[in-house]
């Protein structure tokens, strides 16, 4: 970890800087318009003559209002600063004026993504590791599970979600989380399925064997051999599975109406056209997914030293 | 009351029949592999039809499967449409691109020590964000049409195949690098005999995630903004209007062809990744 780190921070510090340099082109023909408005002189007038006029030459001819794209109230491309600004007006400053809980504030649609989050995932990971260890062991199941657990993941949810809300309401539930957090189970199943059936048969032939030899049940094949042999493919899976659960739950959030989370956030900042509210919702639900990636992350790092494997 | 307990005794029968041809020795065999999923498929189907029947629901809250056939057979054209505009144009262009671009960035970055260390941390973190937030941004830089569509699926599928791909070049094991260099191996030679070999089952982890990101990407775009024609905007004016059968025969389009995309991927890594454990010897 601590090799990597100023690899990462190159890495970083690079994207940055090809972020800032991308700012001015993909900004130069707003901050045009909004300078022609202003009654500044730009060289070809008219914003519909200059969609024909390549960026390159817009910004050779108009240098003086380069500058201008770096500070617009809706950029096309807002420079990571403001979106770093946005952010902390958001949250940092919401906290620092006791207002933590507003509904504009960034915690707290964070929090019910969150919440969501963590049911989707945990009914997600229940389902998809318990239907590894059906279809590793039951032939029946492999044959019939299978093939629709593939075909579950190609309907596209977000069809299904004014169905499940209405459905979920009919039986009575009227939390609105509930639908989310289904919405997100059904995406983060998956990866966890696929990968605990690669775990669970990762045992090379020879191992299974030599257990076979002892007269081991096919119980203490499941506990001795195949459920630590699959402990590293576990883990991967529920990286990729947790976040799947944040996409699912973002997802969930889009069409279904709700006004609070961070995907209502994005839908809002798109009907309003205020680019800097999506990409400070963008970036808080990118901070929280890292978060709970490196949550897993250390969990592995810990579980792996007890079992005494490299880490 | 005849619809539920025709049902129950096709369940019962069905499941009886799908045990018994598991536990047969015909059991590997192409056919039963085939006949087994279906039989288990018509059985939901059957239950969904006379629940649906029993119950009297609104075909607005949840039409019949007879009634989204029905509605698929006499909408082809409509569908059909739809299928080119975001399977063929944004799913399909967009996964490959996204494929091209992740396989060559991991070959290149893997060269460079800085940049794996640098680099694989990041994509790490990215692939497991939620990409699909950019879809109203990529929908007002591209425009309307696919390429916003196609935009959105690079950047879904890019991610994943990329750690995916850095993750399976680091497979090799020491002692067989090792061995490589003792038959004065070039770097190619490694890479194209042990390294890429080696990789695979990871390529194809990720590009078996991509499929299902690619189209759930296209779809989840034309949320934002389309042109009058693509599932995803079919979809979403059917929710609005309540035309919910000719919903219903487009999410079982998109499973038609999401399932025929990912056995084309499956079959692939069968044939590729044929020595590996988890694809020999079937049943282990």
């Amino acid at each position: 970890m601590k090799l990597s780190f100023f690899p990462v921070l190159g890495v970083l510090g690079a994207i940055v800087v090809l972020w800032y340099l991308a700012v001015a082109p993909m900004n130069i023909r707003v901050a045009l318009d909004v300078a022609e408005r202003a009654g500044a002189e730009v060289v070809p007038k008219g914003s519909v003559v200059r969609r024909d006029v390549s960026v390159w030459r817009l910004m050779a001819q108009n240098s003086g209002h380069v500058a201008q794209g770096y500070a617009l109230d809706r950029p096309r491309l807002p420079t990571p600063q403001q979106v770093g600004q946005e952010l902390w007006k958001t949250t940092g400053k919401m906290v620092q004026r006791g207002r933590t809980w507003s509904k504009r504030s960034l915690i707290y649609h964070g929090w019910i993504t969150l919440q969501s989050t963590f049911w989707g995932f945990l009914l997600g990971t229940s389902v998809g590791i318990l239907g590894a260890v059906l279809i590793t062991h039951l032939r029946v199941m492999e044959l019939s599970l299978m093939p629709w657990a593939i075909i579950s993941q190609t309907i596209p949810i977000v069809a299904l979600a004014p169905m499940i809300i209405v459905l979920s309401s009919q039986v009575g539930i009227e939390e609105r989380g509930v639908p989310k957090a289904i919405i997100s189970a059904y995406l983060c199943y998956f990866p966890v399925l696929v990968g605990m059936v690669k775990g669970l048969r990762s045992p090379a032939p020879a191992q299974l064997d030599l257990l076979k030899t002892y007269n081991a049940s096919q119980f203490q094949v499941f506990r001795l051999l195949r459920l630590p042999a699959s402990v590293p493919y576990l883990f991967t899976t529920l990286k990729v599975g947790v976040a799947a659960a944040l996409v699912g739950t973002i997802v969930g959030e889009l069409p279904t109406g709700a006004i609070s989370g961070l995907g209502a956030r994005i839908l809002i900042g798109d009907q309003f056209g205020t680019p800097l509210a999506i990409w400070s919702a963008l970036f808080a639900a990118a901070i929280l997914a890292g978060a709970l990636v490196t949550l897993l992350d250390v969990a592995q790092r810990l579980v792996q030293r007890r079992m005494g494997g490299r880490t | 009351m005849i619809w539920l307990g025709f049902a129950l005794i096709f369940w019962c029968a069905a499941t009886l029949v799908n045990v018994r041809l598991a536990g047969s020795a015909y059991n590997d065999t192409r056919l039963v592999r085939i006949f087994v999923p279906l039989l288990f498929g018509a059985t939901l189907l059957v239950l969904w039809e006379a629940l649906v029947r029993h119950f009297d629901v609104s075909p607005v809250i949840l039409p019949p499967p007879s009634l989204v056939a029905r509605t698929f057979v006499s909408s082809t054209e409509t569908l059909w449409i739809d299928f080119q505009q975001t399977v063929v144009k944004g799913a399909l262009s967009g996964y490959v691109i996204g494929m091209v671009a992740a396989f060559l960035t991991a070959i290149a970055i893997d060269r460079s020590t800085f940049l794996t260390r640098g680099l694989l941390p990041i994509g790490n973190f990215v692939a497991a964000l939620p990409i699909v937030g950019i879809a109203p941004i990529l929908v007002s830089w591209f425009g309307f049409d696919w390429h916003s569509k196609a935009a959105v699926v690079v950047v879904m599928v890019f991610f994943p195949i990329l750690v995916n791909c850095v993750q399976g070049l680091k497979e090799a094991e020491a002692m067989q690098r090792d061995l490589m260099r003792t038959y004065a191996a070039s770097y190619l030679q490694t890479l194209f005999k042990l390294r890429l070999p080696a990789a695979m089952p990871f390529v194809f982890n990720g590009l078996k995630i991509a499929t299902t990101l690619a189209l759930i990407g296209a779809i989840v775009a034309e949320y934002f903004g389309s042109p009058t024609r693509g599932m995803g905007f079919r979809i979403s004016t059917g929710v609005g209007s309540l035309s919910i059968d000719l919903v219903w025969a487009e999410i079982a389009v998109a499973a038609l062809v999401g399932s025929a995309f990912y056995g084309a991927v499956s079959l692939m890594e069968r044939s590729v990744t044929f020595w590996h454990p988890s694809q020999r010897g079937g049943r282990s």
